[in-house]
């Protein structure tokens, strides 16, 4: 085996290239295309998804790809599992590849958890005899035993997500590459995953991961890529990239329109703006996020979720409009106040992910749609030096007595 | 998507995965497809399994509804339209048609909407693309295969025995496929970017039925409208299929080789086409 000579994966020049489709530009039928061709056609737009990326990767290497929305990370991958074909550049990849970018990708709902973990093995490219082999290691790792002959659409989303990952986990492929998959299942199962891909990685074989949550990347990865508008910007340690990515942060507002339609989600309903209404704060004043939504002719109402983060990208508090009974109507342009009363937060920068929901699907999620600074002007009587609010992720509103 | 799978020689049979930016046009990729084997029949078993979940008759859908639609058209063109079957009993006649036509409606009519049915999987996970619209034909072959029983049922209660070229029944089972699954590759691709395709084809296959001799013989049709009939492949098809079937007369060498040879010109072309609008797929699906 000569595999130390040669990395895993060599990215070279790797670009992207999609055509923007302008307003009443996009032909659904074939005769407004005719029509279009008649007409001539308007310059099109071109955007790079994915711009000019090269990199390698060793084996034995997990790398986390960060990145805000829209940066080139789901693209990146896709290009590397050959799902969809690059504009230009080459990238060559030294062995089997196994990939799962998206909860329960292969599953059919019809089909049982049996018919599928073998529908999906094979899709991923394990040969039936394989299957076989580890079939009862992917449903002791998933847990559905008792369910195993039941159809997935009757299964909760958790269990679907734990099958699906087994059956990616124990395919016997030198690349495995995830995309934002974990964030699903619960505490205890994620774990399991983390300690799968790690024993992936021990093996001498690859790991992509793609996330947006800062601690998986530095629970797992050995090394990040950190990507901005489909460039490759920061190549190194996780904590590096991790840094570049925590700054890219601070200048937020500067979201403009095609932003909005690359942010994940629907797009059913999407936010227009998203503003904190004061730059700072006191530690234990009211915190106000407004948010206006563009109208769309659709009956389903929406709820708002709002995630305060701090300067690590931790959440530190969540704001779910469902419990206090609040919800949009996307037929209106909606001119939405979240008022946070608490927790009482520790100074510092924090940013605001603002989703909307609807049944059961993300419509849009703003990751960094605002951000606001808790200065140090503390709510309590006496003074004490740093130490005494220090550690601790919120500030609390305490008192001491004598009984 | 142009991939170069070359298995290194040595003892780690390592693969190496070439990923560049796709040339023009390209011809599948053989070897990939037959590796992608496995894939096309748990996809044709998925399709068949879904078909019959949930029905309360099952599988007796398999042959009830060739024999209601043959039944039909039989009604139709020899009680009343009083068309010739060609010297046989015209449900016969017209079964013949059907094994050959229904074939091919299914092939093209399902393989049309599989990639847009799958749509999840084509941007979600890698695989020949080919072999989505390629594996309906499993299903189509299933319907083929039981309806074929049911012709030799038919023929010993009609006391009709087909001739030696019963042999080549297969022969035209195959070219059958072909032009059908030619067919079902362009449509299916073109579904991607231009959904009306879905409500063309169904249209185009129902003036096919009525326009190929699947239900009645070409011995009523005038001159005028004989070169129409002669031109289309499916013409062809039928000839042949009840020549095997039959008994009836032997299609001329022409036909003959004409039948091998488009179904074939039809099925390279289709790949072509969907080839090279597969690379879109993801992005457009």
């Amino acid at each position: 085996m000569n595999r130390e000579a040669e990395p895993a994966v060599a990215v070279s020049h790797i670009s992207k290239q999609y055509r923007i489709r302008q307003r009443g530009e996009a032909p659904y039928t074939a005769a407004e295309a005719a029509l279009g061709l008649l007409r001539g056609r308007t310059k099109p737009k071109y955007f790079n998804a994915v711009d000019d990326v090269s990199f390698n990767v060793a084996w034995g290497d997990i790398v986390g790809v960060i990145g805000r929305n829209g940066a080139g990370k789901s693209t990146l991958l896709k290009i590397l599992t050959r799902i969809t074909a690059p504009t230009a550049g080459r990238a060559v990849l030294h062995g089997r590849v196994g990939s799962l970018l998206e909860v329960g990708t292969g599953f059919h709902p019809e089909l049982t958890g049996r018919e599928n973990v073998f529908l999906n093995g094979t899709l991923l490219g394990m040969r039936r005899k394989e299957i076989e082999r580890r079939f009862d290691e992917i449903v002791e790792f998933a847990g559905v035993e008792q369910f195993l002959d039941t159809q997935v659409k009757r299964f909760s989303t958790g269990m679907y997500v734990r099958l699906a990952f087994g059956v990616a986990a124990h395919l016997q492929s030198e690349i495995l590459m995830v995309d934002e998959v974990l964030a699903v299942g619960d505490a205890e199962f994620q774990e399991k995953c983390l300690g799968k891909m790690r024993e992936v990685a021990k093996t001498g074989r690859c790991v992509f991961l793609v996330s947006h949550q800062v601690q998986t990347v530095r629970a797992l990865a050995t090394r990040a890529l950190y990507l901005q508008h489909g460039q490759l910007i920061y190549d190194g340690t996780v904590d590096g990239a991790l840094d570049v990515y925590k700054s890219s942060f601070e200048r937020v507002g500067t979201d403009d329109l095609l932003e909005a339609a690359m942010r994940p989600g629907t797009g059913e309903v999407r936010f227009s703006s998203v503003r904190s209404s004061r730059d700072s704060y006191d530690v234990a004043e009211e915190k106000v996020i407004e948010f206006v939504t563009v109208p769309s002719p659709l009956a389903n109402r929406h709820h708002v979720r709002c995630d305060v983060l701090d300067v690590n990208r931790e959440v530190v508090a969540r704001c779910d409009s469902r419990l206090v009974e609040f919800y949009v109507d996307p037929r209106e342009e909606v001119h939405g106040r979240i008022v946070m009363r608490t927790p009482w937060l520790r100074p510092g920068v924090y940013t605001v992910d603002l989703s909307l929901w609807g049944m059961r699907l993300v419509a849009d999620a703003w990751h960094g749609a605002c951000s606001f600074r808790v200065l140090p002007i503390l709510p309590y009587s006496g003074a004490a030096a740093a130490d005494a609010t220090e550690g601790a992720p919120v500030v609390s509103d305490f008192s001491f007595a004598q009984q | 998507m142009s991939l170069s799978l070359l298995r290194r020689s040595g003892a780690d049979r390592q693969l190496r995965i070439v990923i560049t930016p796709p040339h023009r046009w390209a011809l599948p990729n053989v070897g990939r497809l037959w590796e992608g084997r496995e894939i096309l029949v748990r996809f044709a078993a998925r399709d068949i399994t879904l078909r019959y979940r949930q029905t309360a008759l099952g599988v007796i859908w398999v042959v009830l509804q060739p024999l209601l639609a043959a039944g039909v058209l039989t009604f139709v063109f020899s009680s009343v339209a009083k068309l010739p079957s060609g010297g046989v009993p015209p449900i016969l006649y017209t079964f013949a048609g059907m094994l050959v036509f229904n074939l091919t409606s299914s092939v093209v009519t399902r393989g049309s909407l599989s990639l847009v049915a799958n749509a999840s999987l084509v941007s979600k996970v890698f695989f020949p693309r080919l072999l989505v619209p390629l594996s309906t034909a499993g299903s189509a072959l299933l319907d083929f295969v039981v309806s074929l029983g049911f012709m030799a049922i038919l023929l010993a209660i009609y006391g009709v025995l087909p001739g030696l070229a019963v042999v080549l029944v297969p022969v035209w089972l195959f070219l059958t496929l072909c032009l059908a699954a030619g067919v079902a590759f362009v449509t299916s691709a073109l579904t991607v970017n231009y959904r009306d395709v879905q409500y063309v084809t169904p249209f185009l296959l129902q003036i096919t039925l009525y326009a190929s001799p699947v239900a009645y013989s070409l011995g009523k049709i005038s001159p005028h409208y004989r070169i129409i009939y002669d031109l289309n492949p499916m013409t062809w098809l039928l000839g042949d299929m009840r020549w095997s079937v039959l008994h009836q007369p032997m299609p001329s060498p022409i036909i003959l080789a004409l039948s091998v040879a488009v179904p074939l010109a039809v099925l390279l072309g289709g790949s072509l086409v969907f080839q090279k609008m597969e690379r879109g797929f993801a992005d457009t699906i």
